[in-house]
C-alpha cells in the first residue's frame, strides 16, 4: 500500500471533478456543452488536444513495450506523434472549415447521405469503445499497483468518475480539464525520470543493456499475488514463502531450469540470478533488445503496418476530430496542430527512458508479465524514503490523469454521436438533441466499455490501442482524405470503402484479440492489419466511386470552395 | 432547488449543418462555380495538396525509410553517436524535431497559397 500514490490519485480525481464543476457554471446550452462556443484559444486548445491524446498507452504502455521488446517499440510514440503531422497536412484546416463537429457530420456535409451517416456513426462508436477499454484496464492496473485494490475497483471507478463529469459538464469543462492534464502529465513523466537518472548516475551508470538476458542486480523479494507460470533458463536457489509448483513452501528451494508455477508467494532471488519470465513472453537479451529486429519479412511488415496505422489512424479517432471544431478558423486549426506536434514530441522523449531503466532495476516485471506497470514501480525500486514517496506519487498522479483525460474525451465524442444520431429525435439531416439526451447518451457510452473492461482482462494496453488505430486508419482516413481532396467521391463509394476496409480491419482486430492462435504470415497480417486494409479501403472507395460517377453530389464545387477557401473570403 | 435562479433550458440545434447555416457570401463567380471561379478553386486545391504530398514524402523518405535501411544495412544499427545507438537516437529524439519542422514549413506554405488565392480573387 503506497499512501502517497493513493493521495495523488485522489487529488487528481478531485482536481478533475472540481475543474469540471467550474466549467458547469459556464455551460448553459447544448452548443456550449459540445463545442465550448469556439472561444478556446489555440494554446489552450493545443494543450487540451495533447492532454486528451496522451492516454494510458502513452504514459504506461510505451515504457512497458520498450522494456520488453526494445528499440522496435519506439515506432509507437513516433507514429502517435506523426499522426498529427498527417492530420495537419491533409485534414486540419479543411475539416475546420467544413463546420463538421463529428465524423458523421462530415460525411453528411460532404455526401448528403443519411445511410452513410449511420454507417460512420457505427464506426465511431466501435472505435471509441475499443479505445476506451484499454484506458479502463490501465486504471485498474494503476490502482491495483498503487493500493493493492482489485482490478475492477480502478476500472469501474474511472468509468464512473468520467461518466459523471462528462454528463455534468460537457466539453467546456473538459477543455480546461484536458489542458490541465497535459501539463500534469508532462511534469509527472519528466520530473521523475530526471530524479531516476540522477539515481542511475549515483549508481555508477550501470550498463543499461548488458549482452545477457535480464538478471536481478541485487537480492530481490518478488511478491507474486496471482499465480503465474514462468520459465527459467538456468538453475537457481531461491527462498520461497508460499505456493510453488502446487506445494506450500517456506525456506530455500533449488529451482531447476524449465517451467514453474509460482504464487501466491513471496520469492527471494539472490543477486545476479537470471530472471524467470512469464511463459509465452519472449524476453530479449541485451543485444537483441538494442538492435532493430527487422531481419525477417514478417517483422518488417509489422513495423510498416504499425507506422501506417498510427500515421493515418490518428485523424480518424473520434475524440481527436471533435477538438478541431473549437478552433476559430482553418488557419488557427493548422497552428494549433503544429503546437500539438511540439507538445507531443516533448512528452515522447521520456517514456523510453523508463523502459530502459526498468530492464535493470525492475526485471521482476518479466516474471509477472506486468511490464505496463514499469513507470509506476520504478521510483520505488530506485529511490528510498521521501524521494521514493514523492516521485512515486507523482507518476501515479500522471498515470491517473492519462486515463481520466483520454476516457473523458472519448466519452464526449461517443456520447455526442449517440445523442444526435441514435437517441436524437429530429430527422437525421437536422440533427437535434438536448442536454438531457446528451446526459443519457454519456451514461450509455460509459457503461458499455466498463462492462467490456471487466471481461477483457490481460490484454496489452498499447497493443489494443494500436488495433483501434488500425481500424480508424482503414475507415475514416480514406473517407476524410478522399472527401477533402477528391471531387469524385460518391456516397456509395465511401460506404463500400468503409465496409470493406474498415470491416476487414475490425475483423482482424477481433481475431487478434479473441481468435485462435496463429503463426507466420497469417499472424502478422492479423496482428498488424493496416498495411493491407488501408490500401484496400482506398482502392475500394476510388473504384466504387468511379463506377457510380452519376452520384457525385451536384454541389461538390461549392463544397470544395468551402473546405479550402480561407474564411476571409466569407464576408 | 431554487428554480428562480436557473436559466430556462432551451432546445437548440446541435450539429451545425450546411442547410442550417447561412451560405458564406463568397464572390459571385466562385459561388456559381462557373469558368474562372472553378479554375481558381481547382488551382488552390491542387497547390495545397501538392504541398501536403511533398511534405509527407519528405517524412516518408527520411523517417519512413529507417526500418528498411536498418534491415538492409545492419551495420547502421550498430553505429554509436554520443554514447547512444543510432536507431535509439533517431527514433527516440531526432524524429520529433523533424515532424515539427515539416509541419512548420507546411503551415507557412499553406498560408501563402491561401493569400495568393485571396489576392487572385480580389483582383479578378
Amino acid at each position: 500500500m503506497n499512501v502517497a500514490g493513493l493521495v495523488a490519485v485522489v487529488a487528481v480525481t478531485l482536481a478533475t471533478i472540481s475543474l469540471g464543476l467550474y466549467g458547469v457554471r459556464l455551460a448553459r446550452t447544448t452548443s456550449d456543452f459540445l463545442v465550448a462556443s469556439r472561444e478556446v484559444s489555440p494554446t489552450w486548445n493545443a494543450a487540451a488536444i495533447s492532454g486528451e491524446y496522451l492516454s494510458a498507452a502513452s504514459f504506461l504502455g510505451i515504457a512497458g513495450l520498450v522494456m520488453k521488446n526494445g528499440v522496435d517499440m519506439l515506432w509507437y510514440p513516433v507514429g502517435f506523434a506523426a499522426g498529427y503531422l498527417a492530420l495537419l497536412l491533409f485534414v486540419a484546416a479543411p475539416l475546420r472549415r467544413s463546420g463538421a463537429y463529428t465524423l458523421p457530420d462530415f460525411a453528411q456535409m460532404r455526401l448528403a447521405s443519411p445511410r452513410l451517416r449511420s454507417l460512420t456513426t457505427a464506426f465511431v462508436v466501435f472505435i471509441g469503445w475499443f479505445y476506451l477499454v484499454p484506458q479502463l484496464q490501465g486504471a485498474g492496473l494503476t490502482l491495483g499497483t498503487v493500493t493493492g485494490a482489485p482490478y475492477w475497483v480502478g476500472a469501474i471507478g474511472v468509468a464512473v468518475v468520467v461518466t459523471a463529469n462528462v454528463a455534468g459538464g460537457g466539453m467546456r469543462s473538459i477543455t480546461f480539464v484536458q489542458a490541465f492534464q497535459y501539463w500534469l502529465k508532462l511534469t509527472a513523466i519528466a520530473f521523475p525520470v530526471a530524479v531516476l537518472l540522477l539515481a542511475w548516475q549515483a549508481d555508477r551508470r550501470t550498463d543499461l543493456a548488458p549482452p545477457s538476458a535480464p538478471t536481478f542486480r541485487v537480492v530481490t523479494d518478488v511478491d507474486v499475488r496471482a499465480p503465474v507460470r514462468v520459465e527459467l533458463g538456468e538453475p537457481v536457489v531461491v527462498r520461497v514463502d508460499g505456493r510453488l509448483d502446487g506445494v506450500e513452501r517456506s525456506g530455500s528451494v533449488p529451482l531447476a531450469p524449465g517451467v514453474h508455477e509460482i504464487g501466491p508467494a513471496t520469492v527471494t532471488f539472490p543477486a545476479d540470478a537470471p530472471v524467470p519470465h512469464l511463459v509465452g513472453l519472449a524476453v530479449r537479451d541485451g543485444v537483441a533488445w538494442l538492435t532493430p529486429s527487422t531481419t525477417g519479412e514478417t517483422a518488417l511488415f509489422g513495423v510498416y503496418s504499425l507506422i501506417l496505422a498510427t500515421f493515418l489512424g490518428t485523424m480518424g479517432l473520434p475524440h481527436v476530430l471533435v477538438r478541431f471544431y473549437t478552433n476559430p478558423d482553418g488557419a488557427a486549426a493548422r497552428r494549433t496542430t503544429l503546437v500539438v506536434l511540439g507538445l507531443l514530441g516533448t512528452f515522447y522523449l521520456f517514456p523510453t527512458l523508463y523502459g530502459a531503466l526498468g530492464r535493470i532495476y525492475t526485471p521482476e516485471l518479466f516474471m509477472t508479465g506486468n511490464t505496463d506497470a514499469v513507470v509506476l514501480v520504478l521510483p520505488g525500486a530506485m529511490l528510498d524514503g521521501f524521494a521514493a514517496t514523492v516521485v512515486g506519487g507523482l507518476v501515479a498522479a500522471g498515470a491517473f490523469a492519462a486515463f481520466l483525460s483520454t476516457a473523458s474525451g472519448l466519452l464526449v465524442s461517443v456520447a455526442g454521436v449517440l445523442a444526435t444520431d441514435v437517441l436524437g429525435t429530429g430527422d437525421v439531416g437536422r440533427s437535434a438533441g438536448s442536454v438531457t439526451g446528451f446526459r443519457w447518451a454519456a451514461v450509455l457510452a460509459g457503461a458499455v466499455p466498463a462492462v467490456l473492461a471487466l471481461q477483457l482482462h490481460g490484454l496489452d494496453v498499447s497493443q489494443v490501442v494500436g488495433l483501434a488505430f488500425a481500424v480508424a486508419a482503414s475507415s475514416f482516413c480514406p473517407l476524410l482524405v478522399l472527401g477533402i481532396w477528391w471531387r469524385g467521391l460518391t456516397d456509395v463509394g465511401a460506404a463500400a470503402g468503409l465496409l470493406v476496409g474498415g470491416g476487414a480491419a475490425a475483423i482482424a482486430v477481433l481475431l487478434a484479440v479473441a481468435g485462435p492462435e496463429l503463426g507466420g504470415w497469417p499472424a502478422a497480417l492479423v496482428a498488424q492489419p493496416a498495411a493491407w486494409t488501408v490500401p484496400l479501403a482506398f482502392a475500394t472507395m476510388v473504384t466504387v466511386s468511379m463506377a457510380t460517377r452519376r452520384r457525385i453530389p451536384a454541389n461538390v464545387g461549392a463544397t470544395m470552395l468551402r473546405l479550402h477557401a480561407p474564411e476571409s473570403l466569407r464576408h | 432547488m431554487e428554480e428562480t435562479t436557473r436559466p430556462q433550458r432551451v432546445r437548440v440545434v446541435l450539429g451545425d449543418m450546411p442547410q442550417a447555416r447561412r451560405t458564406p457570401p463568397v464572390r459571385a463567380e466562385l459561388d456559381q462555380q462557373t469558368g474562372v471561379g472553378e479554375v481558381l478553386v481547382r488551382g488552390l486545391v491542387r497547390a495545397q495538396l501538392g504541398l501536403a504530398v511533398r511534405m509527407a514524402a519528405l517524412v516518408a523518405l527520411t523517417v519512413g525509410s529507417l526500418p528498411l535501411l536498418f534491415a538492409l544495412f545492419p551495420v547502421l544499427a550498430g553505429v554509436t553517436v554520443l554514447g547512444i545507438r543510432l536507431p535509439w537516437l533517431l527514433l527516440g529524439v531526432a524524429a520529433y524535431p523533424l515532424f515539427v519542422g515539416a509541419g512548420w514549413i507546411y503551415t507557412r506554405g499553406a498560408e501563402r497559397n491561401e493569400r495568393d488565392f485571396v489576392e487572385l480573387v480580389e483582383r479578378s
